[in-house]
């Protein structure tokens, strides 16, 4: 299925479950100024539906978290879940954030987001239309036309998509489609691990020094969901506003990172939403990898009832003298 | 005191004590009059699962050159299981502050029971010797707190 | 009118930071580019905006303001004020030298920031005109011209090198400085660069927008239209928009506690955060709804009001490139005065 008839069918299905009185709003993604920036919406009419609503490759934003709060609200709301969403969803019913018995949830399928910083980087600026076409982007911009591949234009975390499969939905547009096991995650991860710790320093001084502490990182993030983060309470002695010294650059992103672990579901919005695109979800899929190495594969999401690897142990868990003993130092 | 001979260098170790065994075996070496280096600094905590990432950091940012926790034996822990969580979550700290390039050593974890205060002594010799041939802690501090840094922080690199 | 041409901007550059520092902006990658200190060997960027803007510069994101250390009773006051050095930033586009006229409004009056004065004193603004403008900027909205960005010295780029023009005594003792390095050229060249310029930003699709329904005294007007709860229901409440704008100037006083001394700094702060207006007894914005509306009400209304009509926004178009959730000042304009900017 291509987007435009994805997006029919969604707008089509919405308006009958808003008709029927199934839901009283629908949470999606609204067209923008240009081709490329959606904004998350919540539509209540169907003429709104018809007007607004978009889905197609620029709608990377994952609704999960958002239903904290509307889920809260009367009435039933529906959303729409590309599958790595649903994983955030269904972590987020783990820990009794949302009430599911107030979202009705459609998966949709998806062919992989575009970002516009990589069709950027490409050297492609001035963009006023994206067209999919012949197998790639045709990108028009104020200085004439561009191609751009598919592989290209994808966002780096939908070239290492982790499953099309749906983890949890009441009805699905499309056919379901299937876990990538096999996904090739943690290449950048294992490829830092093989360097030396000065490397590794080096690596990321480059990259978090960058860092500008808009926090943009952990407010979409849909597994922060602290209703006062300690990064924001003086009282917890961290608080920080800005990174004064390089150590609260690694301070930061080292709590954030940790206080996910277990239960990042690496849907990637951290890197997604980063301004200086630091590579933040190399930290959460360190964790992960580690978790999975050391405590067997979990993959936060997937079950509802899952139990957090962090919040869990086994008598024969390995000594943390393990890290100190592999890779280079 | 744990000095680095050939630089001089005095370290300052964070060593967090659980409240029923390694503070009492801790306890139990002073009372067996086995010395270990004053570098040390002991902090009592209810359980080694009272400690939390933010400890090990703030400790490395206060001026810490190394931090060790101690705990009882897995299966021993006064609270039955708190110690399991402490080891996978310090395992996995460990880990991320090697993946960011810190030098490993700095941190360990050692099970000492409130029988063991020979154990206690030799483990913070061993790691204060460490600590001491590793020299200062910068990757991990806060250059403001320490007394030997220049800070060389650009306000304008932007 | 003077010129340099391409060949010899590294030339340039030498000269220029042999008596000050100076800041180039770098591409870290195609299309990404941040300022970086310049020295032999670093290639500038010739791309269109680094990710922040020149207001770190002068307004930098933490800043040591005074110490403070404690023996027995005694209080000493330390002074760790380094903002009187010489320096130079080169390639400010015109939304940012621009944005300069509006911090000086808030940092210039009385009483006068000292640490901003200083670094306004001792930073010397080379500008460049743009040649390729984004579909994002919207700078004529503001009056705002390309193809003149002023500052000190502007440089008007003609693609092989840039007519040079001094603004300020400043500027002009600076091109005295560097004037063996520049050669006489007719001003036909850089009048045809900036009708160049000026014929892409009328057709940029953003060019068009009409302020008319905003600006000093529509506050009754603005302030309750219901268009506000929509507009910022998806607002995530980072700091995204507020960092990387070149106007955003609200701070934060901290100290900080070495073990030796205190440290009071002061850094950026963000009315978009939920702490921002955090005092005793409450807070008087609780949701977002009231965070992000005063965000554009200062830029649009309140600015405006007090500072003779001036808006509080360059139109440099980062906050539409950075923004988590694509809201911006763009899409809030258009919405609440959709009869001037009809979809």
């Amino acid at each position: 299925m291509r987007y435009n008839e994805i997006a029919a069918a969604m707008i089509a299905r919405a308006k009958e479950l808003l008709s029927d009185g199934t839901v009283n709003r629908v949470i999606g993604w609204k067209r923008g100024e240009f081709c490329y920036d959606v904004t998350p919406a919540v539509f209540e009419t169907a003429e709104e539906l018809e007007k607004d609503f978009v889905y197609d490759a620029f709608c990377g934003a994952n609704v999960s978290k958002y239903l904290i709060r509307e889920s809260e609200k009367p009435g039933k709301i529906l959303c729409f879940l590309k599958p790595c969403d649903t994983f955030s969803f269904n972590q987020l019913l783990t820990e009794h954030r949302i009430r599911r018995e107030n979202v009705h949830v459609i998966g949709i399928p998806c062919e992989g987001m575009a970002d516009m910083r990589r069709i950027r980087k490409a050297g492609i600026d001035g963009v006023t239309g994206i067209r999919e076409e012949d197998g790639g982007f045709t990108v028009e911009t104020l200085y004439g036309e561009e191609r751009i591949s598919v592989y290209d234009a994808l966002a780096e975390r939908c070239l290492s998509c982790k499953s099309k499969r749906h983890v949890v939905y009441d009805e699905l547009i499309g056919e379901e489609g299937e876990d990538h096991p096999d996904a090739p995650r943690f290449e950048q991860v294992a490829k830092l691990e093989e360097m030396t710790a000065e490397e590794r320093f080096a690596f990321w001084r480059g990259e978090l020094s960058r860092c500008i502490r808009c926090n943009a990182c952990r407010n979409v993030c849909p597994a922060c969901i602290c209703e006062n983060c300690v990064f924001d309470n003086p009282d917890s002695g961290i608080s920080q506003k800005a990174a004064a010294d390089t150590f609260e650059e690694n301070m930061y992103h080292i709590i954030r990172a940790f206080h996910v672990a277990g239960r990042c579901t690496d849907c990637g919005e951290c890197s997604r939403v980063c301004p200086e695109n630091i590579p933040l979800h190399l930290l959460n899929r360190k964790f992960i990898k580690d978790i999975d190495e050391l405590y067997g594969v979990y993959r936060a999401g997937e079950k509802a009832d899952a139990r957090n690897p962090l919040v869990d142990f086994t008598e024969a868990d390995a000594e943390a003298r393990v890290v100190h003993e592999r890779g280079k130092a | 005191m744990q000095v680095n001979e050939q630089t001089g260098f005095v370290p300052t170790i964070v060593a967090f004590c659980c409240n029923w065994c390694s503070y009492a075996g801790a306890d139990l070496s002073g009372t067996n009059r086995l010395s270990y280096p004053a570098n040390i600094k002991i902090i009592r905590v209810p359980c080694s699962c009272r400690v939390n990432p933010i400890f090990f950091l703030r400790a490395f940012q206060r001026g810490a050159d190394g931090v060790i926790l101690c705990g009882c034996h897995p299966g021993d822990c006064h609270y039955t299981t708190g110690n399991y969580y402490t080891r996978r979550r310090m395992t996995l700290l460990f880990s991320m502050l090697d993946f960011l390039g810190i030098e490993r050593n700095r941190t360990r974890v050692e099970w000492v029971s409130a029988a063991e205060g020979q154990k206690f002594a030799e483990t913070m010799r061993s790691f204060a010797e460490e600590i001491a041939a590793l020299g200062p802690n910068r990757r991990l501090a806060d250059l403001r707190c320490r007394e030997d840094a220049e800070e060389g922080r650009d306000e304008h690199a932007v | 009118m003077l010129y340099l041409p391409s060949v010899k901007l590294n030339a340039f550059l030498e000269k220029t930071a042999e008596k000050r520092k100076l800041y180039v902006p770098v591409d870290e990658e195609p299309g990404k580019s941040s300022y970086r200190p310049w020295e032999p060997g670093v290639v500038v960027s010739r791309g269109l905006n680094t990710v922040r803007s020149a207001k770190d510069f002068f307004f930098p994101q933490t800043e040591n303001l005074a110490g403070f250390r404690i023996q027995n009773k005694k209080i000493e006051v330390l002074d760790p004020r380094k903002e009187t050095e010489d320096f130079a930033v080169f390639g400010v586009r015109a939304c940012d030298a621009a944005s300069f006229g509006i911090l000086d409004k808030v940092f210039l009056s009385e009483p006068v920031d000292t640490y901003y004065k200083n670094r306004r004193e001792h930073g010397l603004i080379l500008t460049a005109s743009c040649r390729r403008p984004a579909e994002t900027c919207f700078c004529s909205v503001f009056g705002i011209d390309a193809a003149e960005p002023g500052g000190d010295v502007s440089f008007t780029d003609d693609g092989n090198g840039w007519f040079l023009a001094s603004h300020t005594d400043k500027g002009a003792a600076f091109l005295g400085e560097v004037a063996s390095l520049l050669e006489e050229r007719d001003e036909s060249g850089a009048e045809a660069a900036k009708a160049k310029t000026r014929e892409i930003v009328a057709r940029l699709p953003l060019s068009g927008l009409k302020t008319d329904s905003f600006g000093g005294g529509k506050t009754a007007e603005l302030f309750d239209r219901p268009e506000w709860a929509e507009l910022s229901e998806a607002c995530i409440g980072c700091g995204t928009c507020t960092f990387v704008c070149p106007t955003c100037q609200c701070y934060d006083i901290r100290d900080f506690d070495t073990g030796r001394e205190i440290r009071r700094f002061r850094c950026w702060d963000s009315c978009m955060y939920s702490d921002f207006t955090k005092m005793a007894g409450g807070n008087p914005r609780l949701t977002q709804k009231e965070r992000f509306r005063q965000r554009f009400m200062h830029k649009l209304v309140y600015f405006p009001e007090n500072n003779g009509g001036k808006f509080g926004c360059v139109g440099c178009g980062r906050c539409l490139r950075s923004c988590p959730i694509h809201m911006n000042i763009v899409k809030v304009m258009k919405r609440l005065s959709e009869d001037d900017n009809e979809q």
